[in-house]
């Protein structure tokens, strides 16, 4: 079976060289069944192989397929080789087939766009350098496909690159993620500097031993992958570029939030465990970061009122219950929050697509509302997403991760109840503005007619995620309740078990509270925007409560203090350096040129007398020499 | 009467700077060849003084040197100095400053 596993990789890849060299004298068909099938095809060779994987798991827990030597200068070997274990089957699953889904819906999205191959060689190369950075076996490798991942959101991000404001969000990305990875390449150096190999397993197997009297080295390595892991993953300070990435078209964004991208932060934390488990700074500083986090982006997400920002708020806070489960050690419950988040911030995304393009492109929610009985198929698709974002409780996915982080953030060996109240101030919040966007999209009366319905290329992926964010979960049940744990079985031959407290409450006691917390969010929602709309209303007219609403939509101020603090001296430096310094010296040296040239130009000066005296004097003084001589 | 080679170099040199002056002074192209005439035979002059003193014929011989050359010089000239009055109409050296550079503002 190994031999199969660089045809996963393999295949977008060829299907971008495709688009991207014929892809403009291609008809659209044919671009559509090139750009969806390698996607497609891909995620049927990771099903061959992940029924394979779970019936009788591989010798040493991983397919490795070794392609070719890469790199090897005395002691960096560098091989091209990649290795399928069962932590990035599940991530090559979701990235697979959310990407597959995504690329089938897009067929239909992106129709109408002149730029129609350039899309999908983008799409299929971002899928490739994601799938090439969960199945690298040496870190190097995954480096390459961590940038690959950061360039293809530079070209999609600003796909439609005539609006000025795109490319700025493009750069913006760019250069953001730029100083998280730059952070890890240095984490790299170090590991390397230390071990003398960028191999994972052997890294994994070595550091216990070699950084066992060592604390420094390893909080240092771990911090700084940790933060190249912020970087990609927008959290907290990282989180502003995120936001402006909606530019892109929906299933960019899709893409982007859901398979690909910000969970790279999740897998190299994941992937790195035991390094991290060396530096409990490091498992401090994630968890901190993820709570911080989630109750900044999910503040945020309250306010918006363009639908695919309050989505774009609640992945960077979603992504923050991932950081927070992984920071305090609960490795299987970070990986099935990525698991059942694929799915419906996948759902989420195109549906809010598919919602935009029917009313003329609008972004505002308040200018949406009354698309429930209109739109039926992408209200319950909807529904069914924003209701796992909430973690409605037994029915969708969302709850049974969530309640997994939940109830981790304070039984974990690491968690503690600060912690906890975060996480369930974070759920209360998620609740709330899941309702308050459901509620003013679908209910209410309608602001903008219908342009168009979406085509049934649209509506099938939509169907097939809503299902899965309402059954995706039920691999997993607490542990008081059926106790059925297929996924952290799963994940357990990579990842270690979480080790509990001693002395806990039971667990049904936090189940209770955090039930509660989304059932009464939800009904604030319910209260608030459809019994009693005029509170907000009232409640905003202070302008004290205004000040606090300007704050939360501008994101916490982040984008104001980066411009105080980096943007404006780098253009004050810029403006006082118009002249540039350095230059000022060549510029002397030229101008003393130019001014001998134009003392010496007097000499020539046409007139036959002043020649005649030169040729004198000359001569006087050849002359005086001799006899001086 | 006997020669005297200093009397002779004394009146070349005072023909000498007269022509000189006569260049630098004068204004019309003509004169200034006039002028370098006199140079020419004050340089003759103290060539055959010089001959005279040391009893040898170099010094004859590089004035009759001299003669061929001031006669080919001047018709040289003079056919200059008519193209220049085609060309300009004005023998002034001073109006004549065609090959002045252009940077210069004098």
């Amino acid at each position: 079976m190994d031999h199969l596993l660089p045809y996963i990789p393999l295949l977008p890849l060829a299907g971008f060289l495709i688009l991207a060299f014929a892809g403009r004298r291609l008809p659209g068909t044919v671009i559509a069944i090139i750009g969806a099938g390698s996607i497609c095809a891909s995620a049927a060779i990771t099903l061959v192989l992940a029924v394979r994987f779970l019936q009788s798991p591989p010798d040493g827990g991983a397919y490795t397929q070794h392609v070719w030597q890469w790199i090897s200068i005395g002691k960096l070997s560098v091989p091209f080789s990649l290795s399928l274990d069962a932590l990035s089957l599940v991530f090559v699953f979701i990235i697979t087939f959310v990407g597959a889904l995504i690329h089938i819906y897009s067929v239909a999205f992106m129709r109408k766009d002149r730029d129609y191959a350039r899309f999908f060689a983008s799409m299929n190369l971002f899928v490739c350098a994601m799938l090439i950075l969960v199945m690298a076996d040496n870190l190097l490798l995954m480096y390459l496909g961590w940038e690959g991942v950061g360039l293809c959101s530079y070209l999609l991000i600003g796909f439609w690159y005539e609006t000025p404001a795109n490319s700025r969000a493009a750069n913006k990305a760019f250069y953001i993620t730029r100083i998280g990875d730059t952070a890890m390449a240095i984490g790299l150096f170090l590991l390397f500097k230390e071990l003398e190999t960028l191999n994972i397993s052997e890294i994994l197997s070595q550091s216990p031993a070699h950084f066992a009297n060592d604390s420094n080295n390893i909080t240092w390595i771990a911090l700084l992958l940790l933060a190249g892991g912020m970087g990609k993953s927008a959290q907290l300070p990282f989180q502003t570029w995120l936001p402006d990435a909606m530019a892109g078209p929906s299933p960019v964004s899709a893409l982007i939030h859901a398979a690909t991208m910000v969970t790279a932060g999740v897998y190299l934390v994941a992937r790195m465990h035991t390094v991290f488990e060396l530096s409990p700074v490091a498992m401090t500083a994630t968890a901190v970061v993820g709570a911080l986090t989630l109750l900044v982006a999910g503040c945020t997400a309250v306010v918006q009122t363009d639908i695919k920002r309050i989505l774009a708020y609640s992945t960077i806070s979603q992504i923050g219950y991932m950081f927070l489960a992984l920071g305090v050690g609960a490795w299987s419950a970070a990986i099935f929050h990525f698991f059942t988040h694929a799915f419906f911030k996948a759902l989420l995304f195109l549906a809010a697509g598919v919602v935009i393009e029917s009313l003329h492109h609008e972004h505002n929610i308040f200018k949406m509302g009354g698309l429930k009985n209109k739109m039926p198929v992408v209200f319950s698709c909807f529904l069914a997403g924003a209701a796992a974002l909430a973690a409605l409780p037994l029915v969708t996915a969302g709850f049974f991760s969530k309640d997994q982080i939940l109830w981790y953030a304070w039984s974990a060996a690491n968690g503690n109840v600060l912690l906890w109240i975060v996480a369930l101030a974070g759920a209360f919040i998620t609740a709330f503005y899941s309702t308050r966007l459901m509620l003013v999209v679908f209910w209410g009366e309608m602001k903008t007619q219908i342009s168009e319905y979406p085509s049934r290329l649209m509506t099938v992926p939509l169907i097939v995620l809503a299902i899965l964010s309402i059954v995706g979960g039920f691999i997993e049940w607490p542990h008081n309740l059926l106790h059925i744990t297929l996924f952290s079985d799963h994940l357990q031959q990579v990842l270690p078990e979480t080790s509990l407290k001693a002395d806990l409450p039971p667990e049904i006691i936090f189940q209770v509270i955090a039930v509660l917390a989304t059932f009464s969010a939800i009904w604030l929602g319910y209260y608030l925007y459809i019994k009693k709309t005029d509170l907000v209303h009232n409640w905003k007219q202070t302008p004290g409560n205004n000040a606090i609403i300007q704050f939360f939509y501008s994101g916490w101020g982040f984008d104001q203090l980066y411009h105080t603090l980096f943007v404006s001296p780098f253009l004050y430096i810029t403006r006082i350096n118009k002249a540039d310094v350095i230059d000022q010296l060549y510029h002397g040296i030229a101008r003393a040129n130019v001014s001998m040239n134009r003392v010496l130009s007097v000499s020539q000066n046409g007139s036959l007398r002043w020649y005649v005296v030169g040729v004198l004097i000359g001569i006087l003084f050849i002359i005086t020499l001799q006899l001086i001589v | 009467m006997s020669f005297n080679p200093n009397t002779a170099l004394i009146v070349a040199s005072i023909l000498l700077v007269l022509g000189l002056i006569g260049v630098l002074t004068r204004k019309n192209i003509i004169f200034m060849l006039l002028s370098v005439e006199i140079m020419l035979n004050a340089a003759g002059l103290a060539f055959v003084a010089a001959g005279a003193k040391w009893q040898q014929a170099d010094g004859q011989v590089m004035f009759l040197f001299i003669l061929a050359m001031a006669a080919a010089e001047v018709s040289v000239g003079l056919a200059l100095v008519l193209q220049i009055y085609h060309q300009h109409k004005t023998l002034d050296v001073e109006e004549l400053t065609e090959l002045r550079d252009e940077h210069v503002n004098m």
